[in-house]
């Protein structure tokens, strides 16, 4: 019953990272020992010139080796199903989800030892290109390889995260925007009307705390709140105008407005402390959720899921994000949402090109199985109506996604250093412990400005 | 006759000693292999990369400067230290509390049990033992989840709050560590001759006496001995700071300690020369306080 099951961030739940931070622990130990073996240099094949932009290894014959996370393997499959005489070697990692960073480890161990990359790869999280562009690890794919035809039907900005100086370098999976999700009839039933503006999105919250203690209008303990809250409010922490320059400013009233907003209503107890995805919300909000601002793919990871909050249907309906009284052109966060990468040092690149597209354009598995919001627009329409067709919303979400996706303010980068990380390191303890966000801002932004120098950006504020 | 008789035996007493020493270069062979390895050779190369750039080129101290100018480096080190500081006190005190506790059970099978007891934590493999805590720690699904809510913990958050870190990340060690350690120290009092616990014992001295002046002087190498190999690790603090910070999503624990950094730079800002710095830091650290411990212990003394 599970209509998106667990989408880009399934595997978010810690459950799931246990036995990666486990392989992560064993890398740590042997870190210098393996990095050692031959210092090969970097090596940049994806360096311009040659055929489709870049310089290709000697083509050979064998099977394709892709990773996945586990999510994606039934795209693996799929494919193997369609293409009966492709041989593929599936191999099954943890997506890189949540700056896990398990790609980049085993690449910089690749480029030591010079051979062993994967084909094509699946990732999480939507900034690697900042990283495998550079080393020269992702083969440009707007060159010859893909054609244009083909690119111009993703979805509008859909592959800013892909493309680096009008080069694109991977394509995207699926698309990840905020919305408002609320529970239909109960606000019916309650008499509130769905709000538009994050001021009426306020009121209704304190009113709920007087009225319906218990109930919430939100959640700001996961690691992506930044990416539902202060990327919709337009606040500049993270504005990568450069390959590797930044520009952060959080003290200004774009992001304090929705610090404030988000205090109130945490003072209220209207918005919980706590992650969408811990035991103890399951435990406490089943039930309990009146609204919730969140990425579209909460539908199948928290509410109808018999691992989430397990909401019966016809209860869940979805509403474009509330805006600030205002704002001319509506924004939106965006969180998450994967991508494909195709390996510049990959020996079965005419096999590679075909998998990838395949695997984001063929409704067969785009339409039909991807558990997200396909990032290419014609799979986003069959995909769309198969979730309306099974009938678990209370309304017609299918044009307050389509809305949301061209929404994403574009102010909000993809860099190499993890804004996820960096508001759970700094912030999250601070909610936790009762302090206001607003008070906590200059502490973001320092934290913001280290994390982003330390990975060699050139900020400013 | 006599020249005869004593030739084979000559013979054998020239060869005996030949055997001893090839067996002994085979036993210790497979040891010397494994560390040249996965010890020397990774030091040597940690060494060199401390001291080169990206372009191999001599760097000079400048990889030790920079990393230590790093934003997370003094935090680690006040980590460590609070850590280090917490879970050595708590190792040795107790470890010999207990040994010396166990060692009083004279009954056979209760002893036999307690000694079981202590030793399963430490029989769990390491990252095993840290995933058992993450449960512990968190009050939904906790065993011990009344304490903690007792201690007004309601949620992973609550528990895991970073003034709380270094406590939680010494009981880890302590409970996935200790119990291997009661086992040596229980062997180690065993050892002490039976004819001078019984002298004591002549002499009048109770379970507390005995423990202050014969047994504890006695176990003065095994504790020091201990406390070596027990900062070695705990310098190296990895797997329980990294865990954790996976399991709370990043909330606690990332860059906490000298070694996450370490991989943090290697692994998330390609700079493996930044993480050679410090761990070529924490090799020299951990042989400086070995060396203090030996000489003032007079470890190698016979007697």
């Amino acid at each position: 019953m599970a209509l998106f099951s667990r989408a880009a961030r399934a595997q978010r739940r810690p459950r799931a990272s246990w036995t990666r931070a486990a392989l992560a622990a064993g890398v740590a130990v042997v870190a210098v020992t393996v990095a050692a073996c031959g210092n090969g240099g970097s090596s940049s094949a994806a360096s311009s010139g040659g055929k489709d932009g870049f310089n290709e290894a000697t083509q050979a014959s064998g099977p394709l080796t892709v990773w996945v996370d586990s999510t994606r393997v039934p795209a693996a499959q799929a494919y193997e199903k369609a293409h009966p005489n492709v041989k593929l070697n599936v191999v099954t990692y943890d997506g890189d989800a949540n700056g896990s960073n398990t790609l980049q480890t085993k690449v910089d161990l690749y480029d030591r030892t010079g051979n062993g990359w994967p084909d094509v790869v699946f990732s999480a999280e939507s900034n690697e290109v900042s990283w495998t562009q550079p080393a020269g690890f992702t083969a440009p794919l707007n060159k010859g390889l893909i054609p244009s035809s083909v690119l111009s039907q993703f979805s509008a900005g859909s592959l800013a995260p892909c493309t680096v100086n009008g080069t694109v370098y991977c394509l995207r999976n699926d698309l990840a925007p905020a919305m408002l999700w609320y529970n239909a009839p109960l606000m019916k039933q309650w008499g509130y009307q769905v709000p538009t503006t994050w001021a009426q999105y306020q009121q209704i919250g304190e009113a709920v705390a007087k009225q319906h203690p218990g109930y919430i209008v939100g959640a700001a303990g996961d690691t992506f709140a930044p990416e539902i809250y202060m990327w919709a409010s337009q606040c500049q922490a993270n504005d990568v105008t450069g390959i590797r320059a930044v520009t952060v400013n959080v003290t200004t009233s774009n992001c304090s407005r929705m610090a404030s907003m988000l205090d109130t209503l945490l003072a209220d107890k209207s918005m919980s402390k706590l992650s969408a995805f811990s035991s103890a919300f399951d435990k406490q909000e089943k039930g309990k959720v009146l609204m919730m601002p969140a990425p579209v793919w909460f539908a199948g990871s928290v509410f109808d899921s018999s691992s989430g909050l397990n909401t019966p249907k016809d209860q869940i309906a979805a509403a474009p994000m509330p805006q600030w009284p205002g704002t001319t052109t509506p924004t939106t966060g965006n969180v998450g949402g994967g991508l494909w990468l195709l390996s510049a040092h990959s020996t079965h690149v005419s096999e590679a090109v075909n998998f990838i597209e395949w695997v984001t354009t063929n409704s067969a598995y785009q339409g039909d199985l991807a558990p997200g919001l396909p990032a290419y627009g014609p799979a986003a329409s069959v995909w769309l109506a198969n979730q309306q067709k099974a009938g678990y919303f209370a309304n017609d979400i299918v044009p307050v996604v389509q809305q949301a996706a061209g929404q994403i303010w574009q102010g909000w980068g993809y860099g190499k250093f993890s804004q996820e990380a960096i508001w759970a390191a700094t912030v999250t303890p601070g909610i936790t412990a009762g302090k206001a966000i607003v008070s906590m801002l200059p502490a973001w932004q320092t934290a913001i400005t280290n994390y982003a120098t330390a990975a060699g950006y050139q900020v400013s504020h | 006759m006599s020249v005869t008789s004593s030739e084979p035996a000559r013979a054998r007493a020239r060869r005996a000693p030949w055997r001893a020493v090839g067996a002994g270069y085979v036993f210790v062979a497979g040891y010397v292999i494994l560390l040249a390895a996965f010890g020397v050779v990774p030091v040597v190369y940690a060494v060199y990369f401390a001291f080169t750039n990206a372009d191999n080129y001599f760097a000079g101290l400048s990889n030790f400067v920079q990393s230590g100018q790093d934003f997370r480096y003094l935090p680690a080190l006040e980590h460590i230290g609070i850590y280090l500081a917490i879970w050595l006190v708590a190792l040795v005190v107790l470890v010999t509390v207990l040994a010396l506790v166990l060692h009083q059970v004279s009954a056979r099978r209760l002893g036999a049990l307690v000694r079981f007891l202590y030793y399963i934590p430490g029989a769990l493999a390491g990252a095993a033992s840290v995933l058992v805590w993450l449960f512990m720690l968190d009050p939904t699904v906790s065993p011990a989840s009344s304490l903690l809510h007792l201690l007004g913990y309601g949620t992973f958050g609550n528990v895991i709050a970073p003034g709380h870190l270094s406590l939680l990340f010494a009981i880890i060690a302590f409970w996935t560590g200790a119990g291997g350690w009661i086992v040596v120290m229980y062997g180690a009092l065993n050892n002490i001759p039976r004819d001078v616990m019984e002298a004591a014992r002549i002499d009048g001295a109770g379970a507390w006496r005995t423990a202050r002046y014969i047994q504890v002087p006695m176990l003065r190498k095994w504790i020091v001995y201990m406390a070596i190999l027990a900062f070695a690790t705990g310098a190296q603090l990895f797997v329980e700071p990294q865990l954790v910070s996976e399991a709370s999503l990043g909330v606690a624990g990332r860059d906490y300690s000298p070694n996450q950094l370490a991989y943090d730079f290697a692994f998330q800002n390609n700079n493996v020369n930044y993480a050679a710095a410090i761990s070529v830091e924490l090799l020299v650290v951990c042989l400086i306080v070995a060396a203090v411990f030996v000489t003032r212990s007079r470890f190698f003394d016979a007697n």
